[in-house]
């Protein structure tokens, strides 16, 4: 009776904590980035469009960040600068998931006719940059916040749904899947019990990547004038305002850049840690 | 009175081919019967197994009857058969490393078949997954409710397989190869579980095997199949001790092998 109650050895947990390390800068870089928004939704230093300083000033007690050529305190901007970098992540990432995930399940169970046809729309889809789909969509559409996010979100969809269809047909593969069937599960129940929560290691790490490229397409698009319309104050519209003085006056150009490279190093770092953290083979017991 | 299973002709193929992989099967198993169905690896048994319930590859196609308690099982729908699968018959696979979600802990892939099929919640599913733990002999039933597969021995995942298989509690067991997987001495004690729940319960016994030592103790008859078609077949101490066809001659001299290397009184 020892066999029942040995306990094989646990794996190893391979560079556990470097991965640790990784997924708690990426929580502080996206943490300080949340912060902003979170403290400009209550407070903000100046009102956005204060034009009581000076123009162009350098970083001082008044001006943390400087003023940008109005005259406005970039601190304030870079702040909602935040909120719109965060909720267009979120945003594009929500619709980008449930449209991707729906699709890409649906193609996994498709007969193959149908598989293929929309695998191969996809690879047309995904041959287009995101960023150039989604300025397609929102030229159509008209430049808005709510337009940037969709459009964003659809381009991704795509991404999503070829990484769902092919994790779905190998989770599909696998023997556990026969036998919940074989206990009478149906296939709704196969895909919330197993395929889902199989599918979301690998799934949830794309997804923190795709959030990283939605806040720099976002900011892109903004870059363009084809983001949020004027007086929101956009990382890409900040950059785009900064680049006539980025001589004279570089902090402009300089801190809606870190804040971008803060976020979206952040979300990577995170969606490495995420990856450990969904595969109980590699978490400590 | 209708067999549990009933299969007569059975022909699985790939399908749009003629490649088939079991010709003209027919096999029969009564309630509280136990019937062994033996032969070497590719020889069509699991795939047996698995068309009994309807759940063939979809590369893989049926044709001839399989009546599960009457129900024509060739041709039917998932919906159909669904209601059938885990409370007729119920299916122990050889690996149960595979055939355990590796993301689910086994407390609740234990609860999922016995609250679909008692339609019990909270207290009394927690209870009843306890129950169904101690049933297949395991010790520190929370410890290992709240483990996940990778953390437990083999034997001790094969017998949160056969509690799944069991917790629609099915009038037929079907056991496919449940003890390959295992070492030996863990082997032993699978089977006679296995043994004791048939027995209590009541329930039919389809066990496939490529091992004659470990069938002849489970069961009363065999059927030998040899690719794909049955060569064989009849009371077990019959084809052990005068084996026909070429294929059971040779389990039979391998199983000799492994008693004597054994010393198995038996």
């Amino acid at each position: 009776m020892s066999a029942m109650t040995t306990r094989t050895p646990a794996p190893p947990r391979a560079r556990h904590g470097r991965r640790s390390t990784t997924l708690i800068i990426g929580l502080v870089l996206v943490g300080v980035i949340v912060l902003l928004a979170g403290v400009s939704l209550l407070w903000l230093p100046y009102a956005p469009s204060d034009t009581a300083g000076g123009r162009l000033e350098g970083p001082s007690w008044a001006h943390w960040l400087g003023t940008d050529k109005l005259g406005r305190d970039l601190m304030t901007q870079v702040m909602i600068g935040a909120r719109i970098a965060l909720a267009t992540g979120a945003g594009a990432v929500a619709v980008g998931a449930v449209i991707g995930v729906a699709i890409g399940l649906a193609a996994a169970f498709a007969a193959p006719w149908l598989d293929d046809t929309i695998s191969a729309a996809l690879d047309v889809v995904i041959a287009f940059p995101v960023l150039l789909l989604a300025m397609l969509i929102v030229a159509a559409q008209g430049a808005s916040l709510g337009t940037a996010i969709l459009a964003i979100g659809l381009a991704m969809s795509a991404i999503v749904a070829r990484l769902t269809r092919i994790l779905t047909k190998r989770v599909l593969g696998e023997q556990y899947v026969v036998a919940a069937r074989t206990s009478g599960t149906s296939w709704p129940g196969v895909i919330r019990q197993h395929i889902l929560p199989n599918i979301w290691p690998t799934l949830s790490v794309n997804l923190a990547l795709q959030f990283g490229i939605a806040v720099l397409a976002e900011a892109s698009l903004s870059y363009l004038g084809l983001g949020a319309p004027p007086p929101n104050a956009s990382w890409g519209r900040l950059l785009q305002e900064a680049q006539a003085t980025v001589t004279t006056a570089p902090v402009g150009a300089i801190a809606p850049g870190i804040a971008v490279v803060m976020l979206v190093l952040g979300v990577n770092f995170i969606a490495d840690g995420l990856r450990e953290r969904a595969d109980p083979t590699r978490r400590r017991s | 009175m209708t067999a549990l299973l009933d299969i007569t002709g059975l022909t699985i193929a790939r399908a749009g081919t003629t490649d088939v992989l079991v010709s003209g099967l027919d096999l029969s198993v009564d309630t509280g019967a136990r019937l062994g169905l033996i032969g070497g690896s590719g020889s069509g048994k699991s795939l047996t197994a698995l068309a009994a319930l309807g759940l063939l590859p979809d590369q893989l196609a049926a044709s001839g009857s399989i009546r599960l308690e009457g129900v024509e099982v060739v041709g039917a729908t998932d919906r159909r058969l669904r209601p059938l699968r885990g409370t007729v018959a119920g299916l122990v696979f050889q690996e149960p490393l595979t055939a355990l979600d590796p993301l689910m802990r086994v407390g609740r892939q234990v609860a999922e078949p016995i609250r679909r099929h008692r339609g019990l919640r909270g207290d009394a599913l927690a209870q009843a997954v306890t129950g169904a733990l101690e049933e297949v002999a395991l010790t520190h039933t929370e410890r290992i409710a709240r483990s996940y597969p990778h953390e437990l021995s083999g034997g001790q995942r094969q017998r949160i397989a056969i509690a799944i298989a069991l917790a629609g509690r099915p009038r037929l067991l079907i056991a496919d190869e449940p003890t390959t997987a295992l070492d030996v001495t863990v082997q032993a004690d699978v089977l006679a579980l296995l043994d004791r729940l048939v027995r209590e319960r009541g329930m039919a016994l389809l066990f496939i095997s490529h091992d004659l030592a470990v069938v002849s103790r489970m069961v009363d008859e065999v059927i030998v199949l040899s690719a794909g078609l049955a060569v064989e077949r009849g009371p077990v101490s019959t084809v052990l001790t005068d084996p026909q066809h070429e294929d059971t001659r040779r389990l039979v001299a391998s199983a000799r092998a492994v008693d004597d290397a054994l010393e198995d009184p038996r």
